[in-house]
């Protein structure tokens, strides 16, 4: 357990992914199985513990000390395995002094507790550990470790660790389970690669570039198809010899919360696509409807009712027993038609290609999409095979053009975690009222999109100008004569009946600091009322 | 007498009405009391100054001969009469010099303890509890998240780091008064008898902790005289933190990143600042050791100044002890 904890100690603060892959990659090679492969499980989000929720871990933790004070102390922290491990009480010595779990004992007492038990196995687990192990084992219990290594970074270490092509492992992954002990004999030389006996494996996806200054000039219109960028998730949807998989374009298996979508997985193949909210035929909802739907292990009738999902789709990578990956986008493209022709129509369609004469004609495309759910366009080389990764030249993503408004600083709260010695989380707002008696009106927050640089300096004038101080926020001098304006870039506009301004926006982020503006000169609310009509 | 007629906030800072003086004032004023040496409690520029001759000495180090008008020493334990108000400093073991300051009159006694903490610190003299009806604590640490382990477990971790890495520099950022001082006794007293390199910032501190008889062993300045990498290869470099995210720091061969301080307890902030072996050594109390401070000194009120009031206020309040925040300004929040 010692070894796993302090691999997680050091993983968060290894900044360079090399020194990651340095670290996972020497943990695989010096501790044994089955150790290492539930470590890795872990890594890799595949570890199924009866998930301790974060709800009932809060409810242990106050009922051992006052819930204002660990109120206070998660704000700080800003992580709540973190600041639950630090404040829970210490154990007696003699619980610590001659026994110390292996990854396997915990993760063994973990799994065999039933539901109603895992409270009461956890709670015993954390009253024999040091801090350092605390943090480890309520980690594993909540799920998603969250310490800045992705699923895609533990198979890149394992890649390292046994020389071979990360998107091998990717390929392989789905069928294997923890330990793990056939992969990790295989990557140290001692057996075959594993069979691939499971069925519906993902196959790597492949992603796109944003357009650079000057990348079009150098290329050829007629090198390319175009089709519209929808704004959902990107989605896998495999089916083979029965099984079926809806995956996210990074492996993880969603099919569970998506049983309206999978029933309609009639088919032998690879699908890409996107997934979004809807029917295909009237109605594509947009991303907040979408939203309703992911992040959601499992999914009521009534949901799905009421936001039915669908794929819109982008690629076939395979069509039956033929694998047609290295086939030309175009080739793809025909068998795709073909392919989803004979789908049920509620749940695929087809993406359609958006034909333009020259980049001039596409520019305009991409700032004046057809449909509210599109945010841009994509590009794809007409000859390109579909390549795992993200392939410089390829493809391209080009995306609209944000929203701006100039708004000014009116509050600002202190930071989570990383941030939390900065002022980083800014609350704006747009003058509204008539001439002569102008307020400012808040109509977002936003705590992104500056530099770290330029986020030391609104820290500085956040606390130079501060006016008032409630808890962890500062309401900051802002009127007609002094104040900071921000551009802010934002997606989208929704009505709100939650919000004073009687709007909200989408995605908003600080775009530059307007140091030289004055704020009488920022924008009204008017302005943005004229984008919700 | 109330106690707020003893001692109240002003702009300037803790200010007495009947003794007509500051505590730590953050700006210049006609007659200051200072608690210690470090710079957002010792400024420069007051007509005059009372504090611990150690203190004083620091101040001098810092900002020249004539960093204030006048200036008197106070004896610890020893009590002076400041226009009828009775003056005693205590030491506080936060640093070489560092003081809690009790004034009382009418029998009405407050100590204003300045920054302070309880284990044990050979480079210091110990904090000692004074009864009073009012004590004024700090709250750089004030959250039970804040746990400091034993020092010496800490400075086990560079020495092993050490030998584990012959090829590369050990840089330990640490403040330059007290902190450095005292990683580098911690050191010492662990058996490391090799020269530690310290940078130029430190070295008139270090001077004056030996002129005071804390033996710091071989120091030499951390510069390159041969223009060799490899002359700091497996040695311990000491200087302040801000010095290594500059360019001084690049004459060091592939250093593993070190901060001593209380700071390091939390994972983010040592990854906010790119540590990579966070050493958790802080020269101010921790959580219990803040709380059973309170209570030893058996004060009825307690206010609480910079740092993290509300959850001290709030454990007052559990604990039948009437408690407000100071709102004080102009005390780093990162001073350790």
């Amino acid at each position: 357990m010692n070894r796993f904890a302090e691999l997680l100690d050091r993983l968060v603060l290894t900044p360079s992914r090399n020194g990651k892959l340095t670290m996972m990659t020497d943990y695989f090679r010096t501790v044994e199985d089955p150790d290492r492969g539930l470590a890795l499980a872990a890594l890799t989000g595949d570890l199924s513990i009866a998930a301790v929720k974060p709800a009932m871990l809060r409810m242990l933790i106050t009922e051992r000390m006052d819930p204002v004070l660990f109120g206070y102390s998660y704000d700080y922290v800003g992580d709540l395995a973190e600041t639950v491990s630090l404040v829970w009480p210490e154990p007696d010595a003699h619980l610590t002094a001659n026994s110390q779990p292996t990854l396997a004992d915990v993760v063994g007492a973990l799994q065999s507790a039933s539901r109603s038990d895992g409270p009461k196995v956890l709670v015993r687990l954390l009253d024999r550990a040091d801090i350092s192990a605390r943090y480890a084992i309520i980690k594993l219990v909540t799920g998603g470790l969250r310490i800045g290594v992705s699923a895609r970074l533990a198979k890149q270490a394992l890649a390292n660790l046994g020389a071979v092509d990360v998107t091998e492992i990717e390929e392989l992954w789905h069928g294997l389970t923890p330990p793990y002990t056939e992969l990790f004999a295989w990557l140290e030389g001692k057996t075959e690669r594993p069979e691939k006996t499971a069925k519906a494996l993902f196959r790597p996806v492949m992603l796109s570039n944003p357009v650079g200054d000057g990348d079009l000039e150098k290329l050829d219109p007629a090198d390319y198809a175009a089709e519209w960028k929808w704004d959902g998730i990107r989605v896998q949807a495999v089916c083979e010899g029965g099984v079926r998989r809806l995956y996210s374009r990074t492996g993880d298996d969603i099919s569970p919360a998506f049983p309206d979508l999978v029933e309609a997985m009639v088919f032998d193949g690879a699908l890409d696509g996107e997934l979004l909210v809807g029917d295909p035929v009237h109605e594509t909802g947009t991303f907040s409807d979408l939203q309703q739907r992911l992040n959601r292990k499992t999914v009521t009738p009534k949901m799905q009712q009421s936001h039915p999902v669908f794929v819109r789709c982008y690629d076939l990578l395979q069509d039956g027993t033929e694998d047609l990956r290295a086939l030309p986008f175009i080739e793809r493209r025909v068998r795709l038609e073909a392919f989803v022709a004979k789908l049920d129509p509620t749940r695929f369609d087809l993406s359609p290609l958006a034909p333009f004469a020259d980049w001039a004609a596409l520019e305009d495309m991409r700032r004046n999409p057809p449909h509210p759910v599109i945010e841009g366009v994509m590009l794809k080389r007409r000859d390109s095979p579909y390549l795992a990764g993200r392939p410089k030249g390829p493809w391209f993503k080009w995306k609209r053009d944000p929203f701006t408004v100039d708004a000014v600083l009116m509050y600002a709260q202190r930071g989570h975690g990383k941030r939390s010695s900065f002022y980083s989380d800014y609350t704006f707002g747009v003058w509204s009222g008539p001439e002569g008696g102008e307020e400012l009106v808040p109509v977002g927050k936003a705590y992104f999109g500056f530099t770290d640089e330029e986020l030391r300096q609104i820290d500085k004038y956040v606390r130079d100008n501060t006016i008032e101080r409630f808890g962890p926020v500062r309401s900051v001098r802002a009127d007609r004569k002094q104040g900071l304006v921000l551009e802010v870039a934002f997606e989208g506009l929704n009505r709100s009946t939650r919000h004073k301004s009687g709007v909200a926006m989408r995605f908003p982020r600080i775009s530059r600091l307007r140091w030289d503006k004055p704020t009488a000169e920022a924008d009204r609310i008017e302005t943005l009322q004229a984008l919700l009509d | 007498m109330r106690a707020r007629d003893l001692l109240h906030t002003r702009p300037e800072g803790l200010y007495c009405p009947p003794g007509d003086f500051y505590i730590d004032p953050v700006r210049p004023v006609a007659s200051a009391l200072i608690t210690h040496g470090h710079s957002d409690h010792a400024r420069s520029g007051h007509r005059s100054v009372l504090a611990t001759r150690e203190t004083l000495e620091i101040m001098a180090l810092r900002y020249g001969a004539d960093f204030a008008g006048t200036t008197q020493a106070a004896r610890l334990g020893e009590t002076i009469d400041v226009n009828g108000v009775a003056v005693t400093f205590h030491p506080a073991g936060h640093v070489l010099g560092s003081a809690q300051i009790c004034v009382e009159k009418d029998g009405m006694r407050i100590v204003a303890s300045g920054d302070y903490k309880r284990r044990a610190d050979s480079t210091c003299a110990p904090f000692v509890p004074i009864r009073c009806n009012v004590f004024i604590t700090e709250a750089t640490f004030g959250l039970p998240v804040f746990k400091h382990p034993p020092d010496s477990g800490e400075i086990a971790r560079v020495l092993k780091s050490a030998e584990q890495f012959p090829e590369r520099a050990h840089m330990i950022g640490a403040y330059a008064l007290g902190k450095a001082q005292r990683v580098i006794k911690l050191l010492r007293e662990a058996g490391y008898e090799r020269t530690i390199f310290i940078h130029g910032a430190l070295a008139k501190l270090c001077d004056y902790y030996e002129s005071q008889g804390i033996a710091l062993g071989d120091l030499q300045p951390a510069t390159v005289d041969s223009g060799a990498k490899t002359d700091f290869a497996g040695a311990i470099v000491v200087g302040p933190p801000s010095a290594f995210a500059d360019r001084w720091a690049r004459r060091f061969p592939d250093p593993v990143s070190s901060f001593a301080s209380g700071w390091m307890r939390i994972r983010q902030r040592a990854k906010q600042r790119g540590v990579e072996l966070p050493l958790i050594i802080s020269d101010h109390s921790d959580w219990d050791e803040l709380t059973e401070t309170i209570t030893e000194t058996g004060a009825g009120e307690v206010w609480v100044t910079h740092g993290r009031e509300e959850a001290l206020v709030r454990w007052c309040e559990l604990n039948g002890i009437a408690a407000s925040p100071l709102h004080l300004v102009g005390y780093e929040d990162e001073g350790d």
